[in-house]
C-alpha cells in the first residue's frame, strides 16, 4: 500500500506521459516514442492505482487484467490493416461500455455520501458519464457494423429524424431532472435506466443516419466521445487523472473530426445530422446530364503508359482497401522506381473510411512514407504528372466539386488529377461514389478507364511491366 | 491484299519503305508483302532478311508495280513508275502535292488512291504515323553529326594536360522536331546549345532539352501558324530577328538552321555578311536547303566552304541514315495501315470519316481530294485564354455569432461558478486546461498519422479503468463484479489499442 501522495504524483507523471504521447504522435519521427510514452503512462497509472487504492480482490483483478490484456493483444495481432477502422470502432465501444458500468457501480455504491449541491452535481456527473458512455457504446457498435459491412453503408434517414433526436434530447434532460430529484430521496434507478435506453437509441440512430463517406468523421467523433465519457467519469469519481486524460482524448478527437470536416468542406453539424449521400433530390440535377463516353484501357496499355512516364501519381481510395490491392500497388511502385520513374502517392484527407486510412495501408505494404504526400502538398504538381493512377477513388477526384456549384460536394477540395497528361481510373463499374455524384473525370478526354477488381487488374499490369 | 515495295530509284535515295521487322507486323494484319530484289540493300536490309520475314522477293520492278494492290514508297513515283500505275491501286508515299501539281493531276487521272505521308494531319492520334516528324528527327540528329565531321574541334569542353578546350557553341534556329533533335544531339555531345524560334510556346520545349532559349527583344508576336507550324512574321520582327542572328553569328561555332514555313520558300535568315563574320572553321548546316535554304550561301546537296565557313546543304540527311530512317518510316506506314485495316483481314478501308485518312488522301477514284479540310485541332493551343478570375462569393460570417456564443458560454460558466462547490471548480479548472492542452498538442498532427493517433487516444481513454479499480475493492459483491467486468473490457482496450498502434507505427518507414 502506497500513500495517497505517491498515487497523486504517479497520476501527474501519467498525465504528462499521455500529453507527450499525443504530442509524439503528431510526427512520423517521434510517433513510436509517443506510443511508448502512452504505454508507460498507462502502466504507471495502473500500478499506482492497484497498489494505492485497491485493498482487496486482487485475484479477480489480476485475472481480469490478464484475460483482457491477452484478448487485446490477440486482436491487435490478428487484425488486417484493412480492418483497422472496424477495430478502432469496436474498441471505442468498450470504453463507452466501461463508462456506463463504472457509472452504475458508482451510483449503487452506498459508501460515499454527498449532501445538497454536491449531491446534485455528483448526480449530474454520474448521469452525464452514463449518457455519453451509452451513446459511445451503441454508436460505436453501429459504426463497427457499418464499417465491417454487417450493416449497409447507406444512411438510414427516418422521416422527421431531427425531431426524433430533439425529442430524445428533451427526454434525456427531463429524466436528468427526475433522476436528481429521486436520487436526493435515495432512489433514482428507474430514470437512470430509462435514460440509458434513450442514450443507446440515440447512439444507434445517430450513426445509422450517417453515410459511408462520412465514416472518418464518425470514427473520430466517437473517439472524442469516449474521451468525454472518461472525463465525466473522472468528475464523478473526483479523479483528476481521468478528467485530464478524458479531456485530452475528447478534444483531440473533436479536432480530428473538425479536420476531417474541413477536408470535405462540410459543416460538422451537417455531418452529424446525417443523411448525406442518399442519392436523392440533391443529385438529380447532375445525374441527368449526358456525360459522353468513357475510354477504356487494358492492363498492358496501362503498363506501357506507366513504363514510359516520368512522373506517376497514384491516388488510392477506399477501393484499394476493399480489394486489398496495397501490396501489388507497392510492387508496381518499386518496379517503376527501379526504372527511374518518379512515383508518388497523393492522399486525400478523407480517402478511406478512417482518418489516415490510406497511409496505414500503404505503410503496411512498405511504401516509404517520404513518397506519400498530402493533397495540399502535391495538388499543384499535377500539370507535370504524366500518368495519374486513381485506384478505387471517386469523389476525391471529382472535378465537379470545383466546377459545379450545384454539386453536393461543391467546394470540397479534390485531387486535381485531370490536370496531368493522362489519368487512369481503376474501377469496378461506372457506379457513383458514396456522395452519389456522377464524376465528370471519367469522361474527360485524357482519362482512361481500367475496369475490374483493383487487385486483379493491377496484378495484370504488374505482369505486363 | 498484296503490298508491293519497289526499290527507290531516285538518285542517292537509300531508304526503303519497309523493313523485315515491319513486314512481320504487316503480315499479322493479313497482308501479303512483295519486295523488289535489292530494295533494302542500300539501307542494309538484305533480301534474305525480307524473305525470312515472309516476303516474296520479286526480281522485276514492273511486276511489283503491276501486281500489287498497295504500293509503299518513300519518294513520289517518277514518270516511268507512274506509267505502271493502274486504277484501283493504292499508293502511299511522300507526294508533296503542293509542289507537284502535275504529279497530283496524273495520279488523279489514272484512278489510283494516293495517300501523301506528308499530309498526315498533326493531331495527337496521328503522331505514330507522322513520317515528317520521324524524318525530321533523323535529319536533326544527322545535321549535328555532319557538323561534327566538318568542325575541326571537340564539341565538349575539356581540360587536358595539353591545355583547356572550350566547348563548342551551337545555335539551332527553328525548334521544330528537327531542331529539337539537333539540340538533343549537340547537347549530348557536350556543346553549349542556344536556340531560337518564332513560336513562343516552344520556349519550354527548348528549355526542357537543357538548351538556352534566345529571347527576342520584341513585343509579342505569335509565330504559330496552322497545325503547329511556323508562319511568316512581320517585317519589324524579322529585322529584330536578323539583328539577333548577326550578333550570335560572331559568337557561335556551329549554326543549324531548320526554319521552314509550309508551302513557302525557306526564310533567308543567315546572310553572306553573317557567314563572313563567323570564325574560320565554323560550320553551318542548312536543313532547309531543299526549299532554297535559310542561309544565303547554301548550295543544295553540296558542301561548300565560303569565307572559311563550311556550309552544308545536304537535302538527303534522312537517307544518309537509311537503316534508321527506313525503320521509322516503315513503322509510320504500318501504323497508318493498321488504322485503315479495322478488321485485320488484310483489306484496307479508305474511310473519309477518319480525319487522318481524309487528310492524307490526295486523290481517290479519279477525283482530286487535296487540299483536305483544315484539321480540327492545332498541335498547340493558339493562345491560352486568360482564365476569368473565379468569382469568390464568400458569406461574411456574422460577427455577432461568436460574440453571442462567448457571452452565453461566459454566463453559463458564471452560473456554474456561483452554485458549484470549490472542489468541483478545482476539477473543472483542470478539465478546461486539459482541453486546451489537447487542442494545442493535436492541432499540428500530420494527417498520415491520424489512424495511429486515434488508436493511441483510444487506448489512453481506457484510463477509465481507474474507475473500475477504485470500485473493485467494494464490499458489495454486485459492484465488485461489475468492476471486474469493466476491468476486463478496458484491459482489452488498453492492450489492443497500444499493440495495434505499435504495429502500425512499425510499418511506417522511410
Amino acid at each position: 500500500m502506497i500513500s495517497p501522495g505517491i498515487v497523486t504524483v504517479s497520476y501527474i507523471a501519467a498525465t504528462i506521459l499521455f500529453i507527450l504521447a499525443l504530442g509524439g504522435l503528431s510526427n512520423q519521427e517521434t510517433a513510436r516514442r509517443g506510443n511508448w510514452y502512452g504505454i508507460s503512462g498507462m502502466a504507471i497509472a495502473l500500478l499506482a492505482t492497484v497498489f494505492g487504492v485497491v485493498t482487496q480482490n486482487y485475484v479477480e483483478l489480476m485475472a481480469a487484467l490478464v484475460i483482457g490484456g491477452s484478448i487485446g493483444i490477440l486482436l491487435a495481432k490478428r487484425v488486417q490493416m484493412t480492418e483497422m477502422p472496424e477495430l478502432v470502432a469496436i474498441l471505442h465501444s468498450l470504453v463507452g461500455l466501461a463508462a456506463v458500468m463504472v457509472g452504475y457501480a458508482n451510483f449503487m455504491d452506498s459508501s460515499v455520501h454527498f449532501e445538497g449541491v454536491e449531491l446534485t452535481i455528483h448526480d449530474v456527473e454520474t448521469y452525464l458519464g452514463i449518457l455519453i458512455g451509452a451513446v459511445t457504446f451503441s454508436g460505436s457498435v453501429i459504426a463497427f457494423g457499418k464499417l465491417s459491412g454487417k450493416i449497409g453503408g447507406k444512411p438510414m434517414t427516418l422521416p422527421g429524424r431531427h425531431l426524433f433526436n430533439l425529442g430524445l434530447l428533451i427526454a434525456a434532460f427531463w429524466f436528468c431532472r427526475e433522476f436528481v430529484i429521486q436520487s436526493a430521496a435515495g432512489d433514482g434507478m428507474t430514470p437512470l435506466i430509462i435514460m440509458t435506453v434513450i442514450a443507446l437509441v440515440f447512439g444507434i440512430h445517430m450513426v445509422m443516419a450517417i453515410g459511408g463517406a462520412d465514416m472518418p468523421v464518425v470514427v473520430s467523433m466517437l473517439n472524442s466521445y469516449s474521451g468525454w465519457a472518461a472525463s465525466a467519469t473522472g468528475f464523478m469519481l473526483n479523479n483528476d487523472l481521468l478528467i485530464v486524460t478524458g479531456a485530452l482524448v475528447g478534444s483531440s478527437g473533436a479536432i480530428l473530426s473538425y479536420i476531417m470536416c474541413r477536408a470535405m468542406n462540410r459543416k460538422f453539424l451537417s455531418v452529424i445530422a446525417g443523411g448525406f449521400g442518399t442519392g436523392g433530390g440533391t443529385t438529380a440535377k447532375v445525374g441527368g446530364e449526358d456525360q459522353g463516353e468513357v475510354v477504356p484501357i487494358d492492363a498492358e496499355e496501362t503498363a506501357a503508359l506507366l513504363a514510359n512516364a516520368k512522373e506517376v501519381m497514384i491516388i488510392p481510395g477506399y477501393g484499394m482497401a476493399v480489394a486489398q490491392a496495397q501490396h501489388i500497388v507497392y510492387e508496381i511502385t518499386s518496379a517503376l522506381r527501379k526504372k527511374g520513374v518518379n512515383v508518388r502517392f497523393g492522399i486525400h484527407p478523407v480517402a478511406g473510411r478512417m482518418p489516415g486510412h490510406m497511409n496505414v495501408l500503404l505503410a503496411e505494404a512498405k511504401v516509404p512514407y517520404d513518397i506519400v504526400f498530402e493533397m495540399d502538398e502535391i495538388n499543384e504538381d499535377f500539370p507535370d504528372v504524366d500518368v495519374s493512377v486513381v485506384i478505387g477513388a471517386n469523389d476525391i477526384v471529382n472535378p465537379s466539386a470545383l466546377d459545379e456549384p450545384d454539386s453536393p460536394i461543391a467546394g470540397m477540395p479534390v485531387l486535381e488529377c485531370w490536370k496531368g497528361t493522362t489519368s487512369i481510373v481503376l474501377k469496378r463499374s461506372m457506379a457513383t461514389g458514396y456522395a452519389g455524384v456522377q464524376n465528370p473525370l471519367f469522361f474527360k478526354e485524357n482519362t482512361r478507364m481500367l475496369f475490374g477488381d483493383a487487385k486483379d487488374t493491377l496484378d495484370a499490369v504488374f505482369k505486363a511491366l | 491484299m498484296k503490298i508491293g515495295v519497289p526499290k527507290e530509284i531516285h538518285t542517292g535515295e537509300r531508304r526503303v519503305a519497309t523493313t523485315p521487322d515491319v513486314v512481320t507486323q504487316l503480315k499479322k494484319l493479313g497482308f501479303d508483302v512483295a519486295v523488289e530484289a535489292g530494295a533494302g540493300a542500300a539501307a542494309n536490309y538484305s533480301d534474305e532478311a525480307y524473305e525470312a520475314a515472309g516476303c516474296e522477293i520479286v526480281a522485276s520492278r514492273k511486276d511489283i508495280w503491276k501486281h500489287s494492290d498497295i504500293i509503299l514508297k518513300v519518294r513520289a513515283p517518277d514518270a516511268k513508275e507512274r506509267e505502271w500505275l493502274q486504277s484501283g491501286q493504292t499508293l502511299i508515299s511522300f507526294l508533296w502535292p503542293a509542289q507537284n501539281p502535275d504529279l497530283l493531276k496524273e495520279l488523279t487521272d489514272c484512278g489510283v488512291t494516293a495517300m501523301a505521308m506528308d499530309y498526315i494531319p498533326r493531331i495527337s492520334r496521328a503522331q505514330k504515323m507522322d513520317a515528317l516528324s520521324s524524318m525530321a528527327n533523323i535529319g536533326g540528329y544527322r545535321a549535328v553529326v555532319e557538323a561534327a565531321q566538318h568542325f575541326g574541334r571537340f564539341f565538349t569542353g575539356q581540360i587536358t594536360a595539353a591545355g583547356k578546350v572550350p566547348p563548342a557553341k551551337v545555335l539551332v534556329i527553328g525548334a521544330g522536331v528537327a531542331g529539337l533533335a539537333a539540340i538533343g544531339a549537340a547537347k549530348s555531345m557536350g556543346a553549349i546549345v542556344r536556340s531560337f524560334d518564332t513560336r513562343p510556346e516552344v520556349k519550354e520545349q527548348i528549355e526542357s532539352m537543357d538548351a538556352e532559349f534566345l529571347l527576342l527583344d520584341f513585343e509579342d508576336e505569335d509565330g504559330s501558324g496552322e497545325g503547329g507550324y511556323a508562319k511568316v512574321m512581320s517585317e519589324e520582327f524579322i529585322k529584330a530577328e536578323m539583328a539577333l542572328f548577326a550578333e550570335q553569328a560572331k559568337d557561335v561555332d556551329i549554326i543549324i538552321t531548320t526554319a521552314l514555313i509550309p508551302g513557302k520558300p525557306a526564310p533567308r535568315l543567315i546572310t553572306a555578311e553573317m557567314v563572313e563574320s563567323m570564325k574560320d572553321g565554323s560550320v553551318i548546316v542548312d536543313l532547309a536547303a531543299e526549299q532554297g535554304g535559310n542561309c544565303e550561301l547554301t548550295e543544295p546537296e553540296k558542301v561548300v566552304v565560303k569565307h572559311g565557313v563550311t556550309v552544308i546543304g545536304y537535302t538527303d540527311l534522312p537517307s544518309r541514315m537509311a537503316a534508321q530512317a527506313s525503320q521509322l518510316y516503315g513503322t509510320n506506314l504500318r501504323h497508318l495501315l493498321t488504322d485503315m485495316t479495322p478488321e485485320k483481314d488484310g483489306n484496307i478501308v479508305v474511310d473519309f470519316d477518319d480525319e487522318v485518312v481524309r487528310g492524307a488522301t490526295v486523290c481517290k477514284d479519279g477525283e482530286t481530294t487535296w487540299p483536305p479540310p483544315p484539321p480540327k485541332l492545332t498541335a498547340a493551343p493558339k493562345k491560352a485564354e486568360p482564365e476569368p478570375a473565379p468569382v469568390v462569393v464568400e458569406k461574411k460570417k456574422s460577427a455577432a455569432g461568436p460574440v453571442i456564443a462567448a457571452a452565453i458560454g461566459g454566463l453559463a460558466l458564471l452560473g456554474l461558478g456561483a452554485v458549484a462547490p470549490p472542489s468541483f471548480m478545482a476539477h473543472f479548472t483542470v478539465f478546461v486546461l486539459a482541453c486546451f492542452v489537447g487542442y494545442m498538442v493535436i492541432w499540428n498532427v500530420s494527417p498520415a498519422l491520424h489512424t495511429p493517433l486515434m488508436s493511441v487516444t483510444n487506448a489512453i481513454s481506457s484510463i477509465i479503468v481507474i474507475g473500475a479499480l477504485i470500485q473493485i475493492s467494494s464490499a458489495d459483491n454486485m459492484i465488485k463484479w461489475i468492476a471486474v467486468f469493466t476491468l476486463l473490457i478496458t484491459s482489452i482496450n488498453i492492450a489492443g489499442g497500444f499493440a495495434v498502434t505499435r504495429r502500425m507505427l512499425e510499418m511506417f518507414r522511410k
